[in-house]
């Protein structure tokens, strides 16, 4: 080992396609939660994250409203090529992603590798989903009368994401990439003691081709940021993954409001590995149904 | 008129693409000679000039491959879908990642301009190994029930119009689902399937999943009979389609089949001209009209006719044809010797009935195989020009004057592949739709491709559907 000293990294905000500080200037510390042997040890200082104010999270809606049109007009082939994209750029900083669970999740190297390696292949899960779900959920529906009647999936718009607090980096993606899979946009609060592995994340997406804009991570405490965004006119839906149930109940009744779209927290397994099924992508859905008359042919009086 | 439009030439490069003066087998991982020893010649159709000399399988090699497919198989089908996906989608990168070479290679073997190999051909193929990838793990959702299962080996056998395409619809979704294959390209095309494998080589793939044998019918034949073969996959010619399904009665193998075609192209009165033309263009001479699903039947609405057909004629006598290596060119060069031969007697069989034939004023090269664009007018359906599939750039124009009878005479054939219909009225659209007897309709466009979207036939152009997620249950034990 030579004696030479570490260059840290300055955790920043990922919003807008751009690595913000918090508007407030504040910062909170952020430790090892490990006590996993090969690890750094519990409590060492990893960290100052910013912590996020509710200003942060109205900007970061502005920015994921800005970035709709263009995600949810790409083809959902493009869509997935992006999301396919993100997960080469991850295999890439595989090493990165490994330790920075290790030390958030209190997890062995080996562990935390395999945490790693199921949230590269969450990406290619999605990635192969964006032009799927459609034929899964939508189609032809046969009216009985002269009309040609298709259902089709849209994405729901802007989803503000509370991710999970335990998993920190594959409940994150687990929770992320449904929702843009399908084309809306995210406000993603990170998990509140570990939140270096998603602002992390928010790096590995501005290298992937992810329009700026499409995710914005915030990290701070998740009941400031989250109490704004729930109650905001210009959010469609959340994602209550990370909240608490006393936190959760609050938020769904903000989201009341302008009648967003609410996931409750679903019960998971403790490490998010299962097998995530399609309930991720169609609560952010929307279903449109177009009519169009069918003309008739034949006899007399036929319109076309 | 041509002086107008003269464009100075504007070649793809050559050096591209690397093509070894000789290719084996590839069997089980590796490249390998024929048993008997057997080589054939593999032409630029432009120039005639010998590309490469590539090894023909007889019914030996059939039995070797089949059994290097076989072996990997139950390694391959037990692999977790993802790990499967992953390796599809190595495979669409690389393939995006060498389009260029690709689509050079694919011209100079197929005598497809390089416009539409570059912008049609290769997007395409990286597009379906991308979309049939991301199913490998989610068969489960597919519609199919639980767990469905692979069927085994595939013995597929492909057609020379567009060789890494049909190769792309028929792999594709046999690995996504499981299966390993074993795959046939057409005698006169067989070059970029070889690279392809060496594309599997780059990508990992285990060995013997994917197995090419270039070679002519008599391999193909062997594939299909081979009694460990469980699948098989033809596109090419309604007469071999029914043959391979007479070889098959009897057995457990599981069928489908893309054949031919003779597409209507439906023009309303109301059809916007100009967009109507260029969809005609597009129907019958993309890729010199060597396309099952072209549209090669013209029926026009009797009032707008002549308009229609001046307009058409101005139209193909701007098509640039020649070199399809050069980037301005429209029209390149008929696959084979024996391709344009056909041509030229089913043409010459529509002129001795009585249609009256127009050719587009242009210079053929003086060297390899070519064919001006063409259209016969006062076509009648008793007609072999309107009946028999040509499979050239050859337009057959009819007319009609009711809705009904453009239907009637759209489903009088043993083709039901493809139709158009142009009009700006979307009830006029699906009413006629639905009354049409073919696998694709399109509205206002033509020749669209898309994974996602389920291709195939009715009648005579044979059964089960290629893309999307119906293009699954081709390879799956359902």
């Amino acid at each position: 080992m030579s004696d030479r000293l570490n260059v840290l990294k300055t955790y920043k905000l990922y919003v807008g396609g751009k690595f913000p500080r918090s508007e407030s200037g504040r910062v909170y510390e952020v430790t090892t939660a490990t006590s996993a042997t090969d690890a750094a040890g519990k409590g060492k200082w990893l960290a100052n994250a910013p912590l996020s104010s509710r200003k942060d999270a109205r900007d970061a809606v502005v920015a994921a409203r800005k970035a709709f049109g263009g995600w949810s007009g790409a083809t959902a082939y493009n869509r997935g090529q992006v999301l396919y994209r993100v997960a080469e750029m991850l295999e890439g900083r595989r090493s990165q992603f490994v330790r920075e669970v290790a030390h958030a999740e209190g997890l062995s190297k080996s562990k935390a590798a395999e945490v790693v390696e199921a949230a590269i292949d969450r990406w290619v899960w999605y990635a192969g989903w964006t032009d799927k779900i459609a034929q899964i959920v939508g189609g032809a529906n046969p009216v009985a009368g002269p009309f040609f009647n298709l259902s089709t999936p849209e994405p729901t718009g802007v989803v503000t994401v509370i991710a999970p607090q335990e998993s920190s980096f594959l409940g994150l993606v687990s929770a992320i990439a449904p929702v843009i899979a399908t084309g809306n946009t995210a406000v993603v609060v990170a998990s509140e003691k570990s939140p270096l592995p998603a602002l992390s994340l928010g790096e590995v997406l501005a290298t992937s081709d992810v329009p700026g804009g499409v995710v914005n991570i915030l990290s701070g405490r998740t009941r400031e940021i989250a109490v704004p965004l729930a109650s905001h006119q210009d959010v469609n839906a959340i994602d209550l993954s990370g909240a608490d149930a006393d936190l959760a109940r609050d938020l769904e009744i903000a989201a009341a409001d302008n009648l967003k779209r609410v996931l409750r927290p679903q019960p998971v397994d403790g490490d998010w590995s299962a097998d995530p099924g399609t309930h991720r992508l169609t609560a952010f859905l929307e279903m449109k149904t177009v009519w169009h008359p069918t003309g008739t042919l034949g006899a007399s009086g036929s319109a076309y | 008129m041509a002086s107008a439009f003269e464009y100075a030439p504007a070649p793809e490069s050559r050096s591209v693409v690397d093509i070894a003066p000789s290719y084996g087998l590839f069997i089980d991982g590796e490249f390998t000679d024929a048993a008997d020893g057997k080589v054939f010649k593999t032409v630029s159709p432009s120039t005639e000039e010998v590309l490469s000399e590539v090894a023909r399988a007889g019914a030996e090699d059939v039995d070797r491959a089949v059994k290097a497919a076989r072996k990997a198989f139950e390694k391959w089908s037990a692999l977790p879908g993802a790990e499967r996906a992953k390796y599809l989608f190595r495979i669409a990168r690389i393939i995006q990642e060498r389009s260029r070479e690709l689509a050079v290679l694919e011209t100079l073997d197929n005598g497809k301009p390089i416009k539409e190999t570059r912008d049609a051909d290769l997007p395409l193929v990286a597009a379906h190994f991308f979309y049939y990838a991301g199913w490998a793990d989610k068969l489960d959702h597919a519609g199919y029930g639980a767990n469905p299962r692979p069927l085994g080996v595939a013995g597929q056998v492909i057609p020379w119009n567009f060789p890494l395409l049909m190769l792309a619809w028929k792999i594709a979704p046999a690995l996504a689902t499981g299966n390993t294959v074993v795959l046939k390209p057409a005698e006169t095309t067989p070059l970029s399937a070889l690279f392809f494998a060496d594309i599997c080589r780059q990508a990992g793939l285990p060995k013997g999943v994917v197995n090419i044998l270039p070679g002519y019918g008599d391999a193909g034949a062997a594939l299909v009979e081979h009694p460990d073969v469980n699948k098989v996959a033809f596109t090419g010619s309604t007469a071999v389609g029914k043959a391979i399904a007479r070889q098959v009665a009897g057995t457990d193998k599981k069928v489908t089949l893309e054949l031919g075609g003779k597409g209507a192209n439906i023009v309303f009165d109301d059809a916007p001209i100009d967009q109507a033309v260029e969809g005609i263009v597009t129907g019958i001479f993309f890729n010199q009209g060597q396309v099952c699903c072209a549209g090669s039947r013209l029926l026009v609405q009797e009032s707008i006719q002549d308009e229609l057909l001046d307009s058409l004629k101005r139209r193909l006598s701007t098509l640039r044809l020649g070199d399809p290596l050069d980037k301005n060119t429209d029209i390149g060069a008929i696959n084979s010797a024996e391709q344009l031969a056909r041509i030229t007697a089913l043409a010459e069989t529509g002129e001795a009935e009585g249609a009256e034939r127009w050719s587009a004023p242009c210079d053929l090269p003086s060297s390899g195989y070519w064919f001006a664009p063409t259209l016969f007018t006062g076509v009648t359906q008793a007609h072999t020009v309107a009946r028999d599939e040509i499979f050239g750039p050859v337009l057959s124009v009819l007319s009609f004057r009711t809705p009904d009878e453009a239907v009637a005479k759209a489903n009088n054939s043993q083709y039901g592949l493809s139709a158009g219909i142009w009009t700006e009225k979307g009830s006029r659209i699906l009413a006629v739709a639905n009354k049409l007897r073919a696998g694709v309709v399109w509205a206002n466009t033509f020749n669209k491709f898309d994974p996602t979207s389920p291709f195939g036939g009715y009648k005579e152009s044979g059964f089960g559907r290629e893309g999307g997620r119906h293009g699954l249950e081709a390879y799956l034990d359902v």
